[in-house]
């Protein structure tokens, strides 16, 4: 973000916020008033404070009569919008709402300098040229760091639940299930994979069944990411069992031309437990299942 | 030069891998077994992989080439207690050792190689 812009309009712009200070920031809340302010998101006094301590910062920007954004004199007015675009991104503020934070003292900064230069009109734009280049900078910085912020929330909200939707159950001793509910992509198949088969080692379960009736759709990405659970689960020694296939699921995995011959399909969950006892070589009387199952 | 030892256990081998396997080591054990199954007649080869944490395409080859070599001399392999980072890497290097019995631990590998064993027997 380098700037060549002409030092002596900044030193003058670092006058006119000097010597109007006041007059500018009283237009400029009533600006805000007026268009994008939250009332029920800030307080009159916490508003009043930010901006203040905007001005100030600016001014002492404007002053080192540097114009380069990255430069020494402007950190501290970057790191004052970053903490007040973090602080806005989290509550709940929109992205023009926390960008025209910035670009509304415009308005009340221009009214003055056209009040100063009136007659010069070269000097008017030239001067409003170096403003408008100044805060709209500020305003892009902002709007990166709410977007960024937004990211992180983003990121970490993905981190969690990725962590809540891969629990494992203990159907009986020796059968694991395994409910996967939503979209299954790389990474979270990993931790699918991971989780299950730490379980198998942990509960030395021979028949682990995975449920798919809670994902959506399965393409061939999906389908490869269940066969290598699938051949790891096997390579332990436990036996693969995949329920919960939907009639829409079977046509899908026909037409792509899966093979999913080596894997043994059923189209429940209970289904899958029948088979599985049946595996472990536990048996049911229907006397037993009853008390079981009351 | 280090080996890994191979007990005989009544019709079967028991191998148990403890040290970290390097493609001499993993060589010497698949001459060694062949040996060892042809002199003794075994009917039965069971590797435990408990210990084992490391393991590459060589190693994994290895398996499968030691559980084919087995049957082509008349004895079941089964491989027990492979570690779930094993299996995991295993997978996403494309081998999954098809043709090669696993079981989770040493008991439940007995107990299958007795089973094929006897099966066999009955016939």
């Amino acid at each position: 973000m380098s700037r060549t812009l002409q030092n002596s309009d900044a030193a003058r712009l670092a006058e006119v916020i000097t010597s109007h200070e006041a007059p500018i920031l009283e237009d400029w809340i009533k600006e805000m008033s007026g268009t994008t302010r939250r009332v029920d998101l800030i307080k009159d006094t916490e508003l009043r404070t930010q901006c203040t301590q905007f001005l100030r910062l600016l001014r002492q920007g404007t002053e080192s009569a540097n114009l380069d954004m990255d430069s020494a004199a402007w950190k501290p007015i970057r790191e004052f919008l970053g903490d007040i675009s973090r602080s806005r991104a989290r509550e709940g503020f929109t992205p023009t709402e926390t960008a025209t934070f910035v670009f509304s003292v415009k308005k009340p900064l221009f009214t003055i300098l056209r009040e100063r230069l009136g007659t010069d009109a070269n000097a008017l734009a030239s001067e409003l040229w170096t403003a408008t280049e100044l805060i709209d900078a500020l305003g892009l910085y902002t709007a990166e760091v709410y977007l960024t912020t937004r990211t992180d929330i983003i990121r970490r909200q993905q981190e969690e639940m990725l962590e809540l939707s891969t629990p494992v159950v203990k159907l009986w001793n020796g059968i694991l299930a395994l409910p996967i509910i939503g979209t299954l992509d790389s990474e979270r198949t990993q931790v699918v994979m991971e989780v299950l088969l730490e379980a198998i080692v942990k509960t030395n379960s021979k028949v682990a069944i995975i449920d798919i009736t809670g994902v959506p759709t399965v393409d061939t990405l999906v389908a490869q990411h269940l066969l290598k659970t699938v051949t790891a689960a096997r390579l332990m020694g436990a036996d693969c069992i995949i329920s919960g296939v939907r009639p829409q699921i079977a046509q899908t995995i026909v037409h792509l031309g899966i093979n999913l011959l080596d894997v043994t399909t059923k189209a429940t969950l209970s289904d899958a437990f029948a088979l599985a006892l049946q595996r472990t070589g536990i048996s049911l009387d229907s006397n037993t299942a009853k008390a079981k199952g009351a | 030069m280090e080996k890994i030892p191979i007990l005989r256990m009544g019709d079967f081998l028991l191998v148990t891998i403890q040290v970290d396997m390097h493609d001499r080591l993993a060589m010497t054990l698949q001459e060694d077994l062949t040996n060892r199954i042809s002199e003794t007649g075994a009917r039965g080869v069971l590797i435990d992989i408990s210990s084992l944490e490391i393991v590459d395409s060589f190693i994994g080859r290895m398996l499968g080439n030691i559980a084919a070599m087995s049957r082509v001399l008349d004895a079941q392999t089964v491989v027990v207690g492979m570690q779930p980072a094993v299996a995991i890497t295993l997978v996403e290097l494309g081998m999954s050792l098809q043709g090669v019995r696993t079981a989770l631990n040493v008991d439940a590998g007995m107990e299958a190689l007795r089973e094929s064993v006897d099966g066999q027997r009955a016939m």
